[in-house]
């Protein structure tokens, strides 16, 4: 069941009293006890779509057009009272920079227990037993002292793990995990994706994960969509984006990965940097200032999303055209 | 030969609680470490979140006060003079730090940030300052037109690369990066690293690399500290550790790192959770009577571990 519905979803930045596009005409869907992983290059839009799902962007600063549906409601058309209780209750954020989430006045186990004084109608033992609760879920081994301190006071990934005790306290229908592991240790990385999981086992909730690392999207991920520039570049169920990558983004990115057994000096990056918002192309493959040596003609004037094989679809043909630049210098 | 020694550093919290706000506990968040850097090498520093690797960073360019211990940088004892902001040795010692969003201040423009330590420590015209600028937008990949832009209009990638230019703009000997890359997907991090290296031959920097990510470690560091509760737990050279990891936390560590493909999770999963049970039974021999981690003991001329875990734990 779908429990989420994008529909040419746009978030456009004011800079110099002008709009620009950080995430520029994007649809999916999200079902339950789904793992969406989206991936992409910093800067990419990653976060300004999760935070427009949420509504969490400033009129003033933000423009945002499109339909966000979730059951019968369209989110952006809901007042702000109604998305006070939709936020945290139905849908949670974990954020991908915890200490500004984070109030640094108060202190860690009073904030736990707000999200749940205001959602649930737990009474006040309930709520101190199962704050607690949440700290020892999330992997923190003093969570008595932890509750009393306040976030100044923890390192960075304990930080992060009390965002996530917050997100899953109400049993939310959608979790949005804005890289919510990275800057975890490796071995707390698997438990909170596999506590991420089990609570998913339990309230079938739809997870949409935004990561970087390919090992966290390896490991946890059903579909996965790749976005560069505001866009949508290539979706696939896991195991077809690891087995066959197509769009020349998604393979450049599989190939700048550090590899365990490798001993190679240098990393292969992708030449060439993000154009900044105001300076992106809006017409043509945007990624193809990226791949110069790949001939102009190859993409398409207005790309569209092709479905190659069941749900796996990509934008643009240039993928066919694809090779990458040392094999082409070595045909030359 | 080395050019900075940290011996025996320790930094403890209090924890206040009670009516009074009294000290009722503290926090062992560095606890006795020896460390050693020479010139041109990469230093690992890994380890569990809230180990004190962070807490070890500050502690070492002052941002923190220490409980006791002492660091000598080329044979003087630094561990007061630290703390001045102009001292010698913090233009030699810089650090990047981990939370890129709020380690740069909101209301300044980028050149003024870049800006700030060039004209802390380099005596340049307004003219090479903003040469030097741009040199640094560049060199981590920026646009130039970032320069008139604020913070806040960065996404978290960006703020990183931006706090890297910062760190560079002295050219320190000594760079300690706390996550530099974490915050960074796979390109810009192959970027960035790739630079790392590139800049780190041409200065003969050397870099205190605290990282969880032990692909990354491999492929950047010579030499890796393994912190657990405030203390090392082994270290090595990059071989010792991959190759022939002693320690239970150590093995845990690399035993937890996600494989690169989603065939077989399941499984991986459940073996994962096998070797979980394993280390919940057997870890507490890694703790003394006081619940401290035992000394370090050499095994080889480069390879140290805690003395427990050497006969123990195989
Ligand atoms: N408040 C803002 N005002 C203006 N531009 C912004 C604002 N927030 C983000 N941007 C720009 O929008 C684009 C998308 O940013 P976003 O934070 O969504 O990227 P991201 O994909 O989450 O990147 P990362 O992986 O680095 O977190 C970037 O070019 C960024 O500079
Ligand atoms: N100002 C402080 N007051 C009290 N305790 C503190 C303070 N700063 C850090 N700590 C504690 O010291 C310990 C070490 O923290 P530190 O930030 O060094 O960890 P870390 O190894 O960097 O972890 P991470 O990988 O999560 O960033 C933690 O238990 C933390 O709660
Ligand atoms: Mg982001
Ligand atoms: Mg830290």
């Amino acid at each position: 069941m779908d429990i989420l519905d994008i529909q040419n979803l746009h978030v456009g930045f004011r800079i110099n009293d002008t709009f620009y596009d950080a995430v520029d005409g994007v649809s999916f869907t999200l079902k339950n006890n789904e793992i969406l992983a989206i991936v992409g290059e910093s800067g990419c839009g990653k976060s300004t779509l999760a935070t427009a799902i949420i509504g969490l962007h400033h009129e003033q600063n933000a423009r945002v057009t499109g339909k966000i549906l979730f059951g019968e409601r369209n989110l952006l058309e809901c007042s702000e009272e109604e998305m006070n209780h939709i936020r945290g209750a139905e849908i949670a954020m974990i954020f991908q920079d915890p200490l500004s989430a984070l109030n640094p006045l108060m202190r860690i186990g009073d904030q736990i227990e707000e999200a749940l004084t205001y959602h649930t109608d737990y009474s006040r033992d309930e709520r101190e037993e199962k704050v607690l609760q949440l700290l020892k879920q999330v992997g923190i081994s003093k969570p008595e002292q932890v509750a009393r301190q306040f976030p100044h006071q923890l390192s960075g990934g304990m930080r992060q793990r009390v965002m996530i005790a917050i997100a899953i306290s109400c049993k939310p229908k959608i979790i949005i995990a804005d890289e919510p592991t990275t800057a975890l240790d490796v071995t707390i990385q698997a438990q909170i994706l596999d506590l991420l999981k089990e609570l998913q086992n339990e309230t079938e909730a739809g997870i949409i994960l935004i990561t970087h690392d390919l090992g966290v999207v390896a490991e946890m991920a059903d579909r996965v969509m790749v976005m560069y520039a505001g866009e949508i570049i290539e979706e696939a169920p896991v195991q077809k984006l690891f087995a066959s990558p197509k769009h020349p983004y998604t393979r450049l990115l599989f190939n700048s990965m550090p590899q365990l057994h490798s001993t190679n000096e240098r990393l292969n990056a992708i030449e060439g940097i993000v154009p900044s918002l105001t300076h992106l192309p809006r017409t043509g493959c945007r990624f193809a200032s990226r791949i110069p040596w790949i001939p102009k003609d190859a993409h398409e004037e207005q790309p569209i999303f092709h479905e190659i094989s069941k749900g796996h679809f990509v934008k643009c043909t240039c993928w066919k055209y694809f090779n990458f630049q040392h094999e082409s210098s070595i045909n030359r | 030969m080395s050019f900075m020694q940290i011996i025996d550093l320790k930094v403890h919290y209090p924890i206040r609680g009670g009516f009074f706000n009294s000290i009722v506990d503290w926090v062992y968040a560095v606890d006795g470490i020896d460390m050693e850097f020479e010139q041109g090498k990469t230093y690992g520093l890994v380890g569990e979140s809230g180990c004190g690797k962070s807490t070890t960073g500050k502690a070492i360019i002052g941002l923190e006060k220490i409980t006791s211990g002492k660091i000598l940088f080329e044979g003087e004892d630094v561990t007061k003079e630290r703390k001045s902001r102009t001292s010698h040795f913090h233009r030699e010692v810089q650090m990047i730090f981990q939370d890129s969003h709020s380690s740069l201040n909101p209301r300044k423009r980028i050149a003024d940030i870049l800006a700030e330590p060039i004209r802390n420590f380099l005596n340049l015209t307004p003219r090479e300052e903003r040469k030097k600028i741009d040199e640094l937008l560049a060199i981590v990949g920026m646009p130039g037109d970032s320069k008139e832009k604020f913070p806040h209009e960065f996404s978290g990638g960006q703020k990183q690369r931006i706090n890297i230019a910062r760190a560079l703009a002295t050219n320190p000997k000594l760079i300690i990066a706390d996550e530099p890359v974490s915050a960074l997907d796979l390109s810009v991090q192959a970027q960035v690293l790739n630079f790392m290296k590139d800049v780190q031959k041409e200065f003969g920097l050397t870099y205190l690399f605290i990282s969880h990510d032990l692909g990354v470690v491999k492929h950047m560091c010579d030499y890796i500290f393994i912190m657990y509760k405030g203390r090392f737990v082994e270290c090595g050279t990059k071989q010792d550790i991959y190759q022939n990891p002693k320690h239970l936390y150590t093995k845990r560590l690399l035993n937890s790192i996600p494989a690169t493909t989603p065939l077989g999770r399941e499984k991986r999963k459940w073996a994962r959770q096998e070797f979980e049970k394993m280390y919940e039974k057997h870890i507490h021999k890694a703790f003394d009577e006081n619940g401290r981690v035992y000394d370090l003991i050499p095994i080889s001329d480069t390879h140290y571990v805690s003395a427990s875990s050497v006969k123990e734990v195989v």
